[in-house]
């Protein structure tokens, strides 16, 4: 038996799981963003601006839910701050939790100044501050705020894969592929966040055709990851005989990753799969993380 | 500077009479579980279970019965085991978590977010929320009491000696003659956690043990977390590198299309 399966779960539930599949749709659609904003065209501009817009928000919501999901949530600040000698910073450069915490933080300013740019872009901005902010990032710092953003995009989407496997769960710790699995998951996720939004922006065709074919090679690199997680659990991977394997199964394999895998190759809508592949990429952090939280230590030992 | 202090519990004394788990509730003021409503687990004599927020101390009753005359009790009292190289320490993004002049491992209460990162990084699952506090809370070893001179709550009530406190030079001294004394006596016992060069540079609440360490719900070789921080971290970028070059290929305008030349609207 693994000696994982003698610690105690942390009650890392919902608000957490939201969190890992809001953060990484927002840092994969960031860093296709950002790819975009350098790389792209002039008629790909209202995918860019999706992109920083959904990164926006999305990490305003991540922060909202890793905060409300502490114990003492009053107490977020003592993840950046050393609580009795501030101004001195909190960081541990080895604790994944630390430095996800300060990568939020930047993520979230770099991303929200990328935003403010893209809305300058479009005349949206009737505030006059925020119009200058949106103003000065646009008129010229934009393509490196976002190159920054998209940078610390992919961070957010990987590191909570990362944070699990610096644990001593079951699971999270029995293997070193989740951080990579996550990546591209954030990856897919982003690309159909971006499918289903960016027309509503005035998205081309093309830019479109663009997305979904980069989402049918994330969909086959996050499938590849996924089976060497499963591989790399060894015996393990007992655990996943009952539900959760089925929800990893059916769910994440069969309708999140194979079934928009088929839409994409018969070219059938392009939002249909885009749904499929997010259903997916929830699912994925729901089943990791819940398989792994119902294992009680007692009962281990006891042999129940 | 005061010497590395801890517990050494042999097990083997142990009389399950539960003083150790009152004396510690009592002395850090921790509130009953479910309102003080009785529950028991149903299957066994213990109906403490497990170690967590509220439960600093639990004496673990292992029932090793084949048929009603065919069996043994264990009997262990569990605490933190204010490892050398402790889990929770590393992973804490607070500095809620500190090691002691005593070399025990403490949770702030007041520094502590309940972030709950420590409870999954504990490899013998020692920490929890304490409802109360809304902050993560284990065994501080007494520190209040070690301040003056006083020794932890626990050891201070067990009325078999089976929890002894003392520096943990001589306390590896005495256990070790333990050991070598119960197997004169053909008992198989071992020691779980008293070496230095062991797992976690050693337990400073370490223990004497009659059967294998599972069966106490005790990991056989505990870790620290950051063992997997190199290798996730390493496969991430190379999941990131993968796709960052799938996107770029894929995502940028396609120059042949701009020059018009051979091959344009190639890929997509």
């Amino acid at each position: 038996m693994s000696d994982t399966f003698f610690s105690g779960a942390p009650h890392w539930a919902w608000l957490i799981i939201l969190y890992f599949f809001v953060g990484g749709i927002a840092g994969g659609a960031c860093l296709l963003a950002a790819v975009v904003d350098w790389f792209g065209g002039p008629e790909d501009r209202p995918v860019v601006r999706t992109g920083y817009n959904v990164a926006a928000w999305g990490a305003i919501l991540s922060g909202a839910l890793l905060t409300i999901d502490l114990g003492r949530p009053l107490r977020f600040w003592h993840m950046l701050f050393q609580s009795a000698n501030v101004p001195a910073l909190m960081f541990k450069g080895w604790s994944p939790i630390s430095f996800g915490a300060w990568a939020l933080l930047l993520f979230g300013l770099f991303a929200v100044l990328s935003a403010l740019g893209g809305m300058a872009e479009e005349g949206r901005l009737h505030n006059p501050a925020l119009r200058a902010v949106g103003g000065a990032v646009r008129g010229g710092l934009a393509k490196v705020v976002g190159g920054v953003a998209g940078l610390l995009g992919v961070f957010i989407a990987g590191y909570t894969g990362i944070l699990l496997s610096v644990t001593n769960r079951p699971i999270w710790a029995d293997s070193p592929w989740l951080g990579a699995l996550f990546v591209a998951s954030g990856a897919s996720t982003g690309a159909a966040a971006l499918i289903l939004l960016a027309p509503g922006r005035g998205a081309t065709e093309q830019s479109l055709a663009r997305l979904s074919a980069f989402d049918t090679k994330a969909l086959v690199v996050e499938l590849l990851v996924l089976v060497l997680f499963v591989a790399s659990l060894g015996s393990v991977n007992r655990v996943w005989i009952g539900f959760w394997g089925l929800v990893l199964l059916v769910g994440v394999v069969g309708l999140g990753i194979v079934a928009p895998l088929r839409l994409h190759l018969q070219r059938r809508p392009l939002a249909s799969a885009a749904k499929l592949v997010l259903l997916g990429g929830f699912l994925l952090r729901v089943a990791t993380i819940l398989a792994s939280e119902g294992i009680e230590r007692y009962r281990v030992a006891a042999g129940m | 500077m005061p010497e590395p202090m801890g517990f050494f519990t042999d097990t083997t004394v142990c009389i399950g009479c539960k003083a150790c788990e009152v004396a510690c509730k009592e002395w850090n003021q921790l509130p009953a579980e479910n309102g003080g409503i009785r529950e028991l687990s149903g299957d066994s004599y213990d109906n403490t279970r497990r170690l967590d927020g509220i439960h600093w101390r639990h004496v673990r009753f292992i029932e090793q019965f084949k048929g009603p005359y065919d069996g043994r009790w264990l009997m262990m009292s569990d605490v933190c085991k204010h490892c050398v190289q402790a889990g929770c320490l590393e992973v804490c993004p607070t500095g809620a978590i500190i090691r002691t002049e005593f070399d025990t491992v403490v949770i702030q209460s007041d520094v502590c977010n309940g972030c709950r990162a420590c409870i999954a990084a504990c490899p013998f699952g020692v920490i929890d929320i304490n409802p109360v506090s809304g902050t993560a809370q284990k065994c501080t070893l007494c520190y209040d009491r070690l301040k003056v001179g006083l020794e932890p709550a626990c050891s201070k009530a067990c009325p078999t000696d089976s929890i002894q406190f003392g520096s943990i030079v001589e306390l590896r001294t005495r256990a070790q003659k333990r050991v070598d004394q119960l197997k004169s006596q053909g008992v198989k016992a071992e020691l779980y956690g008293a070496d230095p060069k062991g797992s976690l540079g050693g337990l400073n609440s370490f223990y004497l043990l009659v059967d294998e360490p599972e069966v106490y719900g005790l990991p056989r070789n505990p870790q620290l977390p950051s063992r997997n921080l190199a290798k996730s971290a390493g496969f991430s970028v190379a999941s990131a590198a993968v796709l960052g070059v799938l996107a770029l290929v894929g995502l940028r305008k396609r120059r042949m299309d701009d020059m018009g030349g051979p091959g344009a609207g190639g890929s997509n």
